[in-house]
């Protein structure tokens, strides 16, 4: 990068808030994906006033500007796919103002998920996206991907709970979009801009809604000997229109590797466990896990369990959600999927998983939101072997193509990034994709912010290519 | 007819048939916005005709209005130019319906009841329990963005939208977002489309979320001496465990046009005597749930009640419940029938200002001597309608003057509000869109996007845009 625009960033930012010494940006080169790619520096910005600056001097150089939180996306949003300036927002981690009487927060967008939750708790109030990284992921990186989690299921996705925002345009504009009062006349930017996966500004302030805690929260594990009884057992639960708070799925291989890690208490000889939550008042919630728990039996659950008391339920949702860190522990490398079917189609497409993971050699877990639909089957495979890495994305692409099939999509949560971009055609036209890009360039019409992410790059190409291999070595162990 | 617009209608029997297109004076004025009449009248058949329509009309400047069961053109500004009335109202098939799924896929022109109809054999229903009710399009009901009572528990369509089909300005046939519950792919450009008032685009298709009945419901009715009371008792309510399925404050007198003509046309007259008449502030919520869970509503309703000092208060049950909640629906259809001048501010505030805000709409009302009544929701969105007793150039004064100050003073309570429904000759002196947006930059950049040549309702919308 031209040492004239590290020494502008210097000069407004000072030393200590840049890297760009290739060995401090080797960790940057990283997201939670199996992507790689380094930025020429990373910055980071203090307030909104630095933010504007660094845009600025991105803008006399032509230099790409990426956004990044925690960095724990899972399809390379944060990365610097042809370089440029990373901005991490970690040291904009500032509560700005909590309103109890109105159920609002103003937040930096460096603030980390879990931590605003923990901050309201005496107030009975709590923020309800619980993206399984939460204690670590920054609600700018929520916003920027309009992350999901387990209890999307009866609250919503980011999106549902986020008033309005302050941002940066590529242009170094600041704006506000919406208001913390409802239904702002115009537009509704901020329903544009959250999940444009930093492709059409730098979130610098969201106002966000907080959530009362429930009365009474129920939490159930129902056991099964066949996978086919579990996913019978959403299909059931959706239809009759139970709604719980959340419903996961583990299935009997992820089990094992999350029992060996956390000691969840999950029983490792069964095919499956439906982590079953439901919450509200009391008297409604004790039904409905009445009501959850009778499905679950009428569909041969072995055992249902009811968590006692807090500690139990904390330590099944412990199972849950280190269970990547746990898969981690298992191979080099693992390849995360997140497609979407309608709940009726669950129980074919676990059998197809299973069948594309025979016909590939792989070990395919899955553990995932049931409820919603939203699959994450986790491909486990060695990037340092070329062919491995070029299986587990055919394989990847084969259980995508059959959740397109099956009337579904290709993302839930994780987001396009740069590691879906070449499946977008599989589910829009061009005409479609060529409106969003018209979306993105009329905010970012430099094209600095966040190159290369969401769309394909090659216009018109509606086939998929296998991409290169990332850089040798990719090791999560 | 001119030449012209002889060209023009044949032009555009080409694309849809001769018998889609009107011509006649008689047709023509029942698709006015603000007394002005289109040209020519199209009843598109599909979304292909639609495209070429646009594509059409683009080539020679004419000006599109896509239109539904038209309840609701009267929000917004005077179209500067109204060449087409674009009658959506035959694309009105149900695309797909995975009831195991909760999922819905449907044509813009469906009218809401049929669609309600349709997902009651499977005891699902849509959450857009919004005025007009009985004659609306989904399509329509998209595009104004009107809200309805259930937004307390359910949110606006934003919430259970999924994804849509729609015509740009270019005669583009685009889509977004999907038909799954859940789903990050691409932007949501669907989101755009609420309450853009067909600024942006003609929506087609529009994929939905759907929601199992609620089973047995009840509603809580108390009244108050003072606005504070009624809104204590909505932030006592919001800070306890409850979730309420819809929960509204009424001004006193409401009752006056609740037992009016047009009113009595939309609810029969069952409620009991006395619960909307009287002098005071009426607190309501609706509930649902088991036994169980109906009978800890009604207690802890009642306490809260007594510890906010109501009057009086009564738990409603079906016939009446259901005659309540329509009253409240169609709050703004019978408002409007109840004054040849009926003009509704929609004010917008964080919900602890609720108060704050009716005190001061309400005092600039009766400074000029303005009959008024109001309905606030409980998540800080309040429908405000005064009264003029006749749409004179001397009430229109006073009626300029309330609402430009209500603007301001909801301004300063950190909220926004505009004039969706006022007698169109006034539209010339009101701020029917409120004070300028900050963002109002930002959204000019989509309308360049979507329609370059400002094909769809022009001048209509924020900004004139």
């Amino acid at each position: 990068m031209n040492s004239h625009a590290i020494n502008d960033l210097k000069k407004l930012l000072g030393a200590d808030a840049l890297l760009h010494r290739p060995e401090e940006l080797l960790l940057y080169e990283y997201d939670g994906s199996v992507e790689v790619a380094r930025p020429n520096c990373v910055v980071f910005p203090r307030n909104t006033k630095d933010v504007v600056g660094v845009v600025q001097i991105a803008n006399r150089y032509q230099i790409p500007i990426i956004g990044r939180g925690a960095g724990t996306g899972l399809s390379g949003g944060a990365l610097a796919r042809q370089g440029g300036i990373l901005v991490v927002f970690s040291r904009m981690n500032l509560i700005l103002e909590i309103d109890v009487e109105n159920q609002r927060a103003v937040v930096q967008p460096g603030v980390v998920n879990a931590d605003l939750s923990v901050a309201v708790a005496h107030t009975g109030l709590h923020f309800a996206p619980d993206p399984s990284s939460q204690k670590a992921s920054t609600i700018g990186g929520n916003v920027s991907e309009n992350s999901g989690g387990p209890h999307t299921l009866a609250y919503g996705v980011t999106t549902n709970h986020v008033h309005s925002l302050e941002a940066v345009l590529s242009t170094g504009e600041l704006v506000r979009l919406g208001s913390p009062a409802l239904d702002s006349p115009g537009y509704d930017l901020p329903g544009l801009f959250v999940g444009s996966e930093g492709t059409l500004a730098l979130i610098t302030e969201i106002t966000v809604k907080l959530t009362r805690l429930p009365e009474t929260v129920k939490t159930l594990l129902a056991i099964f000997d066949t996978v086919d009884d579990a996913t019978e057992t959403v299909v059931d639960i959706t239809a009759r229109g139970i709604t719980p708070a959340a419903c996961e799925m583990l299935d009997g291989w992820t089990i094992r590797a999350v029992e060996a890690y956390v000691h969840a208490g999950f029983p490792v000889d069964c095919a499956a466990v439906l982590l079953l939550e439901v919450d509200g008042l009391r008297e409604a919630a004790e039904q409905h896990a009445e009501d959850v728990a009778d499905v679950c039996r009428l569909h041969h659950a072995r055992e249902v369990r009811v968590a006692r008391d807090a500690r139990e339920r904390d330590l099944l949702w412990k199972g849950r959600k280190n269970a990547f860190g746990a898969v981690g522990r298992l191979s080099p490398t693992y390849y995360v999927q997140d497609g979407v079917i309608p709940r009726t189609k669950l129980p074919q497409t676990l059998r197809r998983i299973n069948e594309i993971g025979e016909k590939y050699g792989f070990e395919i877990g899955n553990i995932f939101h049931a409820g919603d639909g939203n699959l994450h089957p986790i491909i486990l495979f060695d990037a340092r072997e070329e062919k491995q890495f070029q299986r587990a994305v055919a394989s990847a692409d084969e259980i995508i193509g059959f959740c397109i099939e099956m009337g579904g999509s290709i993302t839930g949560e994780h987001g396009v990034g740069m590691e879906k971009d070449r499946l977008m055609p599989l589910l829009f036209s061009e005409d479609d994709m060529n409106l969003m890009r018209g979306v993105r360039h009329a905010y970012n019409p430099s094209g600095l912010l966040n190159p290369g992410k969401i769309f394909p790059n090659t216009k018109g190409c509606g086939e998929i290519h296998v991409r290169p291999l990332p850089v040798a070595g990719v090791s999560r162990a | 007819m001119s030449t012209a617009s002889a060209t023009v209608s044949s032009r555009l029997a080409d694309i849809v048939g001769p018998s889609n297109v009107f011509t006649d004076s008689a047709q023509l004025a029942t698709f006015a916005i603000d007394d002005k009449n289109p040209s020519s009248v199209v009843h598109a058949q599909s979304t292909a005709e639609i495209a070429e329509i646009v594509k059409f009309a683009r080539k020679e400047n004419l000006k599109i209005v896509a239109t539904g069961a038209r309840t609701k053109l009267g929000i917004g500004l005077p179209p500067r130019q109204y060449d087409i009335a674009l009658d959506i109202t035959h694309l009105d098939r149900l695309v797909s319906y995975d009831p195991g799924d909760l999922t819905l896929s449907v044509e813009a022109g469906i009218p809401l009841y049929k669609l309600g109809a349709i997902l009651a054999e499977h005891r699902q229903f849509l959450p857009l329990a919004v005025p007009y009710f009985d004659r609306t399009t989904i399509g329509g009901t998209i595009a104004s963005g009107v809200d309805g009572p259930l937004r307390q528990l359910y949110g606006t369509a934003r919430d259970y939208l999924l994804g849509m089909e729609f015509v740009t300005g270019e005669g583009v046939v685009a889509k977004s977002g999907g038909r799954v519950v859940k789903n990050v792919t691409g932007y949501d450009i669907h989101k755009l489309m609420i309450g853009a008032l067909g600024t942006l685009g003609v929506i087609t298709r529009i994929n939905f979320k759907t929601f199992p009945m609620l089973s047995s419901s009840r509603a809580f009715v108390a009244t108050f001496q003072t606005v504070e009371r009624a809104c204590g008792m909505r932030n006592r309510v919001s800070q306890s465990h409850l979730a309420p399925v819809s929960m509204e404050i009424f001004s006193p007198g409401v009752g006056n046009f609740f037992s009016s003509e047009a009113a009595s046309k939309i609810a029969p007259p069952s409620i009991p005597e006395n619960i909307f008449s009287g002098s005071r502030w009426i607190f309501t919520c609706g509930f649902t749930g088991n036994p169980n869970a109906l009978a800890r509503y009604e207690s802890d309703l009642r306490k809260l009640a007594e510890e906010c000092g109501a009057v009086n208060a009564v738990v409603l049950e079906e016939p009446q419940l259901a005659s309540a909640f329509a009253l409240k629906r169609e709050f703004i259809p019978i408002a409007l029938s109840s004054s040849p001048a009926t003009t509704i501010l929609k004010i917008s505030v964080q919900p602890r200002r609720i108060a704050e805000a009716l005190t001061a709409a309400a005092r600039e009302a009766e400074n000029r001597h303005l009959p008024w009544a109001a309905m606030a929701r409980g998540v800080g969105v309040i429908y405000f309608a005064v009264f003029p007793p006749e749409s004179s150039d001397a009430m229109r004064q006073r009626v300029v003057q309330a609402s430009n100050n209500i603007l301001s003073a909801c301004a300063a309570l950190g909220g926004h509000a505009t004039i969706p429904w006022c007698p169109s000759p006034w539209k010339n002196g009101l701020k029917v869109w409120g004070l300028p947006c900050d963002d109002f930059a930002q959204m000019l950049k989509l309308k360049k996007v979507f329609d370059p040549d400002s094909i769809f309702s022009p001048g209509r919308f924020v900004g004139e845009i």
